[in-house]
């Protein structure tokens, strides 16, 4: 069995004082310095508070040879995801929200190197992005998993169990969003890699055509895709605020 | 020294039986397409002499993301395997029907299913028993990619499996016998399901 170090079961903010403390720390012996300069007074020791770096992953599903869903004639899965990828990640960077993606081309990716890439980002939310000509609105997806004690390693194929409630609540978050912009949504629980795996708040958000009224809106349409790129955005932002009231 | 009459004779007779194996072959291949014309439109008659008896199908709706219960009497035969295997071979039926909210296109889904009793080895303690389902590859290839319509066909698997045969508590899928990563690019099929993740339990 495989197994993972839980990066974010440290306390918050300790990495980032660390990193703190390293570039504070006085210059080693024979260290490039003025010769000539008096050396500085050591400065008194100071607690430095730095607020918790709140970054989201969003992993663009498929990509390279595994095209995913024929949406349509002339659009696949993999494109539509990294398309919305690319247009959410420019959204949230509008607003200072840290952004990784797990890929920004149409490449193929395991779905351990998407897992790692999201894990080693110790990712305050994960957003997978699928698409399927199937149901109306958008869908929903949390992990099947079981909630699990939060340890300091975990399983490699059932790590997001210990993430389990809260991906629930990013999940009620989005869900939130979507209905405040009146896109119906299915919500789920799923058996799904590299979600199993993810060690962070995760949730699967699989687009497909909007059916109202008898009236249908292609997953191509540009405005459609604007409301839900807008919609995850007020999400993921909205949960940036939950985050930060946290203890 | 060949004469003129025999060359003709002999380009005629090559042409003759170039022609001939060409309407063969064009004949093999429209037999061929008949029977499979008739295979696939075949009705699921029920085992004559066999007793009707009602079963619940869960029945999977793409539309609000459902798996909702149906009864059906259906004429089953008497051996577990192959009662299970009816079932859901009459499910996959009715998603192949014109107008399911579920649509497969296709109505040949399960090679076999086999009832194995737990636990397989002894330092085991999960009671009951797993249920292998075998889906042939035509139905996995036809069937539509996407998270959900993909983990709504397991549910409704699972949960008529369960329904029919509570002593079921794990199910396992395989395609043409061998393991495959997932149904159709998204549901995950190297992994044993829980009876418990069924639709009557809890719903998608």
């Amino acid at each position: 069995m495989r197994w993972i170090e839980d990066r974010s079961s440290q306390p918050r903010g300790s990495r980032a004082c660390l990193a703190i403390a390293i570039l504070l720390a006085p210059p080693l012996a024979g260290a490039q310095s003025p010769p000539s300069s008096p050396p500085p007074p050591p400065a008194p020791p100071a607690v430095v508070r730095t607020a918790p770096h709140f970054a989201v992953v969003i992993d663009a599903a498929h990509g390279g040879t595994d095209g995913g869903a024929r949406l349509s004639d002339h659009l696949l899965e993999k494109d539509l995801a990294l398309n919305m990828s690319v247009r959410l990640r420019s959204m949230l960077a509008a607003h200072g929200i840290s952004v990784v993606t797990t890929r920004e081309s149409d490449s193929t990716l395991s779905a351990v190197s998407r897992a790692e890439v999201a894990n080693h980002v110790g990712a305050s939310a994960c957003i997978t992005l699928h698409a399927t000509t199937s149901g109306s609105g958008v869908h929903l997806f949390t992990a099947s998993l079981t909630q699990i004690p939060m340890t300091r390693f975990l399983p490699w194929e059932t790590a997001q169990g210990a993430y389990a409630e809260q991906s629930l609540r990013l999940s009620s978050e989005v869900d939130s969003a979507m209905t405040h912009a009146e896109i119906p949504v299915t919500l789920g629980r799923t058996a799904l890699q590299p979600l199993d795996s993810f060690t962070c708040p995760a949730v699967v958000v699989e687009l497909s055509p909007l059916h109202i009224s008898g009236k249908e809106t292609a997953l191509s349409d540009p405005a459609y895709q604007d409301r839900i790129v807008a919609a995850m955005a007020a999400a993921l932002e909205q949960w940036q605020r939950d985050w930060r009231q946290q203890p | 020294m060949i004469t003129r009459g025999q060359r003709i004779l002999f380009w005629t007779l090559l042409v003759c039986s170039v022609l001939m194996a060409v309407t063969l072959l064009r004949m093999r291949e429209r037999a061929m397409d008949r029977l499979l014309a008739s295979a696939e439109t075949m009705p699921l008659n029920p085992p004559s002499g066999r007793p009707v008896q009602s079963v619940t199908m869960m029945i999977a709706n793409d539309m609000d993301g459902s798996v909702q219960p149906a009864t059906l009497n259906v004429a089953l035969p008497l051996d577990a395997n192959a009662r299970a295997h009816v079932i859901l071979q009459h499910l996959i039926v009715n998603y192949a029907r014109p107008g399911s909210k579920h649509p497969i296109a296709t109505n040949k889904g399960v090679n076999e299913i086999f009832f194995m009793d737990l636990p397989l080895e002894p330092n085991q303690v999960v009671p009951g028993t797993i249920a292998v389902v075998d889906l042939s590859a035509s139905f996995v290839e036809a069937h539509p990619s996407g998270i959900e319509p993909e983990t709504l066909t397991l549910l409704s698997f699972i949960g008529t499996l369960h329904a029919n045969f509570p002593q079921i508590s794990q199910v396992r899928f395989l395609v043409d016998g061998q393991q495959r990563d997932t149904l159709a690019g998204h549901a995950d099929l190297t992994r044993v399901y829980l009876a418990s993740d069924a639709p009557g339990v809890k719903h998608l």
